[in-house]
């Protein structure tokens, strides 16, 4: 009985959905014609867990939205930006997204950060052909038309951080201690860490593997394990422990006399925003493997940089000049200018068109020119190894030799699949 | 080659003085040049002289050139080798701040354009990486602080290089400490363990199984196996690993033990003020949690005043902090119980109710006054790191301060309750509050007192939890739930009883994780304390008498 309701429902709002298209497409369509505001939608959470992170997201985003239209908006049309909030409840994340579709007509969508809101959301945005731009790093083993993902894919981030660790420059380390909070990132990624490192001939009695429920705080045992498991040297800590419990990890961590000098933790998801409310003495010296920094040396990363902290304050935001930017944060910025060159070559909003027209599209983005793939929806990045610091910036310490392509589907875990939207559809298996 | 190079910079290591001279000017001079040029072999090549000066101005210049702040200009047909500083932009030109190569001398910014890049690509920075650890070691063997001195003798020794075997003998003839004695011994037997001949590697296992290295167990093991190697030597392998493998299970069980204790006390500290509140009172405060956050915003706040109005004496912070916290969070208790608990005594549903509204309050309160993010709390000097009490058995400062406090709380509680006067008035009103107030015990100063000594309790445990955790606006949701899972379990209205719930929890918790991890740890836990209550739904203690209604 329920599932009926449950799909009356659904078709009831399809309907209604239906008929306020029809309704409001019409004048709609006449007004395009003349400087009728495209509207774009932001489903980033502003309240529950993830608002610590997502509320930057929402704040880039809006700043670049301010950005372009200062200067003429796109293609003559200022952008109207529909915020709305699916607070960290990933069954709203859904429902959302369909309101932004169907309800306000939005053009694009720049949202989501956990890999569970843009799984909710890809449904909704895949039945009603709409436009996603994911920015962050995330796990691979998706492929879809309506999502491009302009974070890293496991190729762009942890292959080339273990594979720095294990080179002579990183310290030839050789043993490696996958830790992770207990989800879906890194579960997967420990996944294709484990088979890279096997596939590079590391002995499996050389890798441990470790989760944590969320919000773990008692890191006492772990530490205690990694203790033991590095005591010869050549050790190293692969860390995806996400958000809170990097506090008490480093802390427990340095506190039982582990140095980053003699058993390092490599982090996946330490970013310039999450350390603004961490006392980083004790982070110092460990790495982390992202494909920006606040402290990329660049012109056009300066005035980033400064724009932010400038907006920041200007719109009177919680940290004001204080607030810093990170790798999330450049990949949701350089989302919209991406969107943007799309439809001015288009020279339409529509999904399908603009689609075809972001394939090889290239920006100058604050870390440095990146470029959008040509088939498999994702972006070619650089990757940069970076250094804590005592402020909380990182040092790069490596960075890669030009942009690395986007791997959907890893080579380790699934050599036989590709991603391909020009000459398959989506998902394929690569012949042997 | 690099092994090379580092040789002969250890060496030069142990003999400072034969050092700078070693290498001639124009040597260097020409390496400069080299490392403009395109030439692979010979910018490697040049690393490695300019790496053999030794100098540490050299060394520095090694630095920007690893991190890709080397540049050249053409100056009077010559190539002029430059360290970049600082970028800015003017107009439409990008500027970049530019010093001499040597002694990092200033000499103003100049157009980027104008520049060369001289780019440090893998292969040169893998080059330049063991003058800069070479160098890097030396400093920090003359460190004054003896964990710096440790850690460099520790790397010395798992990198295992016959060639430091110097250094680490001359570290040992002058170290007083220890600890950095212990880490410099077992450098040196590893190092003779790997490199030495049979009677010497014999020796070797010998005293690594003495100074009980854990780090030795892998090389001690592989010696073991080899064929090659002598009988003896074998053996004495095998007694090593043996003697090495027991020690370590010694001190994984008084580890385990210790994190046990460590938990147990945090927990303790966390459910002590609820206990009270709930035990004697009969108020399920929800709201503790959040007493706990205000204690933790108070040591945030007394934090910053100190770092800003008195930042020499910033490491006695956290001893005002202590106090302040517990005056905080008892001032807020009281506030509330005046306000609206005493209104509802009697109605435990309702004041459920309450307090969950009254926690939202204070949540959203601290968001906003603080901001959604974390803020971050710094330990004080005497908090962070560890004291090394046997040979792999480190335990850190603020655990076994959190320990202290634990126990110095409960100790006071059990004084205040069982031993004065107002300890007296609290239990007459707890067993018969219509009697006592008969018999002249003003009955609702007592619950006001009760109820601020708790929440105060909650402030104080905030602090502590400063230290080992993270302070945000929803910290106390974090705790919540153990708190009361201590309470329940140990029996509401007996602190013997919360006390053992606390051990309890923290010692199955600690003794099931490293074989099971932490997830299954906790759902372990949390069945555990299910069938317990199951078979005991009063808890470890049920209270009894005339009033129990359990």
């Amino acid at each position: 009985m329920a599932a009926y309701s449950r799909r009356d429902f659904l078709k009831g709002s399809l309907a209604a959905g239906a008929g306020l298209a029809a309704l409001g497409g019409l004048p709609s369509l006449i007004t395009a014609q003349g400087k009728e505001p495209i509207k774009i939608g932001i489903l980033h959470s502003l309240s529950g867990t993830m608002a610590i992170s997502e509320v930057s997201l929402r704040d880039v985003v809006l700043m670049a939205v301010d950005d372009i239209n200062a200067k003429g908006g796109v293609m003559g049309r200022k952008l109207q930006p529909v915020v709305v909030d699916p607070a960290s409840n990933w069954d709203l994340f859904a429902e959302k997204a369909k309101q932004l579709l169907l309800q306000d007509k939005v053009a694009v969508t720049f949202g989501c950060w956990t890999s569970v809101s843009r799984k909710s959301v890809l449904p909704v945005f895949e039945n009603n052909n709409g436009l996603l731009f994911y920015p962050v790093q995330y796990e691979g083993e998706e492929c879809s038309k309506n999502v491009f993902y302009t974070g890293a894919t496991p190729n762009q981030q942890l292959i080339p951080a273990a594979e720095y660790m294990m080179s002579k420059e990183g310290g030839s380390y050789k043993k490696f201690y996958l830790l992770g909070t207990d989800y879906v990132f890194p579960r997967t990624a420990n996944k294709i860490l484990r088979a890279f490192l096997l596939a590079k001939g590391v002995p499996k009695e050389n890798i441990e593997e470790e989760y944590t429920p969320f919000n773990h705080q008692d890191y006492q045992t772990i530490v205690g394990k990694i203790k033991r498991f590095a005591s010869g040297g050549s050790a190293t800590v692969l860390s995806t422990i996400n958000g809170d419990s990097n506090v008490p990890f480093y802390k427990e961590f340095g506190n039982q006399g582990l140095r980053s000098e003699n058993a390092p933790i490599m982090a996946f998801s330490v970013a310039e925003d999450e350390l603004r409310g961490m006392d980083t003495s004790a982070l110092v010296g460990h790495l982390a493997a992202w494909n920006y920094y606040q402290s990329v040396d660049a012109p056009q990363n300066k005035k980033f940089v400064n724009a932010f902290k400038e907006y920041a304050q200007k719109n009177n935001l919680p940290g004001g000049a204080k607030r810093v930017t990170d790798d999330p944060m450049e990949a949701a910025y350089f989302g919209v200018y991406i969107w943007k060159q799309a439809v001015e070559k288009a020279k339409s909003v529509e999904v399908d068109a603009v689609r075809k027209a972001v394939y090889g599209q290239e920006f100058l983005a604050p870390g440095g020119k990146i470029k959008m793939d040509e088939a498999n929806h994702h972006t070619y990045k650089p990757v940069l190894i970076g250094e804590i610091l005592k402020d909380g910036q990182f040092k790069v310490v490596s960075r890669s030799k030009g942009l690395v392509k986007a791997e959907p589907w890893s080579q380790y875990t699934s050599p036989d699949k590709g991603c391909d939207w020009v000459k398959e559809k989506g998902t394929y298996q690569k012949k042997a | 080659m690099h092994v090379f190079a580092l040789a002969l910079f250890l060496a030069w290591l142990t003999a400072p003085a034969v050092g700078h001279a070693a290498v001639p000017a124009a040597d260097v001079e020409h390496a400069l040049v080299d490392l403009a040029g395109a030439d692979v072999e010979r910018r490697e090549a040049a690393v490695t002289v300019i790496g053999q000066t030794g100098d540490p101005k050299w060394l520095a210049f090694l630095g920007a050139l690893r991190d890709g702040s080397v540049y050249a200009r053409k100056k009077g047909g010559q190539l002029e080798i430059l360290v970049g500083g600082g970028k800015s932009t003017q107009g439409d030109k990008d500027l970049i701040e530019i010093k001499t190569a040597y002694d990092g001398a200033p000499l103003g910014a100049v157009p980027l354009a104008d520049l060369i890049e001289v780019a440090a690509d893998r292969r040169l920075r893998i080059a330049i990486k063991p003058f800069l650890d070479a160098d890097e070691t030396r400093g920090q063997f003359a460190d004054p602080d003896p964990n710096e001195r440790r850690g460099a003798a520790i790397k010395l020794g798992n990198q295992a290089e016959a060639a430091a075997a110097p250094t680490i003998e001359a570290a040992l003839a002058t170290e007083k400490d220890p600890w950095v004695r212990h880490a410099l011994a077992e450098a040196l037997g590893l190092i003779r363990l790997t490199h030495g001949d049979a009677a010497t590697r014999t020796a070797a296992a010998g005293t690594l199984a003495g100074l009980h290295s854990l780090s030795a167990v892998a090389t001690l093991k592989r010696l073991e196996a080899d064929a090659s190697a002598s009988a003896t030597e074998r053996a004495a392998a095998t007694n090593a690993v043996k003697k090495i493998e027991r020690w370590t299970l010694l001190t994984t069980a008084l580890e385990t033990a210790f994190q046990g204790a460590s938990l147990a006390s945090i927990l303790l500290l966390m459910a002590l003020g609820l206990a009270i509140v709930f035990g004697l009172m009969g108020v399920i405060n929800m709201a503790h949690g959040e007493l706990m956050a205000l204690g933790a915003y108070t040591t945030y706040v007394v934090q910053n005043w100190f770092r800003t109005a008195w930042p020499q004496a910033f490491d006695a912070y956290f001893l005002v902090a202590l106090p302040l916290s517990f005056l905080v969070a008892g001032a807020a208790g009281l506030v509330l119980e005046r306000g609206v608990i005493r209104r509802l005594y009697g109605r435990p549903l309702e004041t459920l109710l309450l307090t969950w509204g009254a926690s939202l309050i204070i949540q959203q309160g601290l968001r906003l006054w603080f901001g959604a993010a974390n803020v971050d709390v710094s330990s004080p000097r005497w908090l962070s790191g560890g004291v090394p009490v046997m040979v792999g058995l480190t335990l850190p400062y603020n655990r076994v301060f959190i320990i202290g406090l634990a126990a110095v709380s409960v100790g006071a509680m059990y004084w205040l309750l069982f031993r004065s006067s107002a300890g007296l008035r609290i239990r007459a009103v707890t067993q018969n509050r219509a009697m006592s107030a008969c018999l002249g015990v003003r009955a609702s100063l007592v619950d006001a007192t009760t109820f601020a000594l708790g929440a105060g309790l909650a402030g104080l445990a905030g602090c502590a939890l400063t230290q080992i955790g993270n302070v945000g606006p929803s910290l106390g949701q974090n705790y919540i739930v153990d708190s009361f899972m201590v309470v329940v379990t140990g029996g509401v209205g007996k602190l013997a009883g919360t006390i053992l719930a606390a051990a309890g929890i923290g010692g199955l918790n600690k003794g099931i994780e490293p074989a099971l991890g932490a997830v299954f740890a906790k759902v372990a836990i949390l069945i555990a304390v299910i069938l317990f209550l199951q078979r005991r739904p009063a808890g470890l203690f049920a209270t009894r008498g005339r009033n129990a209604d359990a």
